[in-house]
């Protein structure tokens, strides 16, 4: 282990064949792990979000910078340290939302659920058609009164003409 | 095989409906308690079996995917891979999810939401019952396996709720590429 801090990195462009090899290849060059990383696809657009640990800012942001010319757009930021981690008593809850489309969907519902000191770790939006569907999970303090929230969501989400599911996150430890 | 539905003439000369897809509000009402034995329903029942019947892929069809909210709805997974138990063709009125034990993930898609899957967790073996139409008599079917998550599904639909609802998380609902 290093004491350079933790890396966030993030990969965007047109999707072709090749792009995390070359990523990862690079990053190995300088000696870097990889550790926590995602990447989705959206209609062709690739984003891709890493963090690395190893090597320094400078060092990461100058090999990937070759990379960036052609047709990716790379960006490079120190993780701070301090980073916040949901309190142990805190309870994930997954939210469900699906209508017709309109603007501000989501805005109106995440504002709810932030107002009640909810956060959102993890969040999909898909639009077909007309459907429009929204899946967060989120993560609320127990001081929450649920039943209190799922009225407020369902007001919210009746007032942009969509419906709301709210569900406590099914672990199953094995 | 056809062990549950009884064999009326009024169940044959079912009509092709059309497939109502979301975001219409009828599939996010829950459905009213309807009597069996109401001509209307026999037929809303003959109506379901033939809009399943020219739906390839088609396993199962709630009322209110045609259009009609009541609470009734056909099944027919005989010939799917993943079916263990079942009760062949059949159409239960006024359905009550009795006991679901066991749960497992699989992926699910719905004619009503025909872009999309989702990863759902449901229960792998269930005690349901219901009414027959026509008759009104009361059956109780205890199955497992396919057959158990479609009537699942079918009942989240009367009760206004799309697999969508029902998923396990924000990175478990996956767009269609084709659709059968
Ligand atoms: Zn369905």
């Amino acid at each position: 282990m290093t004491d350079t801090p933790s890396l966030a990195v993030t990969v965007l462009g047109h999707d072709r064949p090749g792009i995390i090899a070359e990523v990862t290849g690079a990053l190995a060059d300088l000696g870097g792990n990889l550790e926590d990383s995602s990447m989705t696809l959206l209609r062709g657009h690739f984003a891709w979000t890493l963090i690395v640990s190893g090597p320094s800012l400078e060092q990461v942001r100058e090999r990937l910078a070759s990379l960036a010319e052609d047709d990716l757009v790379v960006t490079v930021l120190v993780v701070p340290e301090d980073n916040a981690v949901a309190a142990p008593s805190d309870t994930r809850y997954l939210l469900s939302v699906h209508g017709g489309d309109r603007p501000g969907i989501v805005s109106t519902i995440t504002g709810v659920v932030a107002a009640a000191g909810g956060n959102i770790v993890d969040l999909t939006t898909r639009l077909s058609k007309d459907l429009y569907v929204v899946v967060a999970e989120i993560v609320l303090p127990n001081t929450v009164e649920i039943g209190e929230l799922e009225r407020e969501l369902t007001a919210a989400a009746g007032a942009v003409g969509v419906g709301v599911t709210l569900r406590p996150e099914d672990t199953d430890l094995l | 095989m056809n062990s549950l539905l009884p064999d009326l003439p009024e169940l044959h000369n079912g009509r092709v409906r059309d497939v109502v897809r979301a975001p219409d509000r009828v599939l996010s009402t829950p459905c009213p308690e309807v009597d069996p034995t109401e001509p209307s329903i026999m037929s809303l029942a003959a109506d379901l079996l033939a809009t399943m019947a020219v739906s390839p892929g088609c396993v199962g069809l709630a009322a209110n995917q045609i259009g009609v909210s009541a609470r009734v709805f056909c099944l027919d997974v005989t010939t799917h891979p993943k079916t263990h138990t079942h009760h062949g063709r059949f159409v239960l009125v006024n359905p009550v999810l009795v006991e679901a034990t066991r749960k497992d993930r699989a992926r699910e898609g719905c004619m009503s939401v025909p872009d999309f899957t989702g990863d759902v967790r449901r229960a792998s073996r269930v005690v349901m019952s219901g009414l027959l139409p026509g008759t009104g008599e009361e059956v109780t079917i205890t199955t497992d396996a396919f057959e158990a998550r479609a009537v699942q599904h079918e009942l989240d639909h009367l009760d206004g709720l799309l697999f969508l609802d029902r998923v396990v998380g924000a990175h478990a609902i996956h767009p269609r590429q084709t659709y059968l």
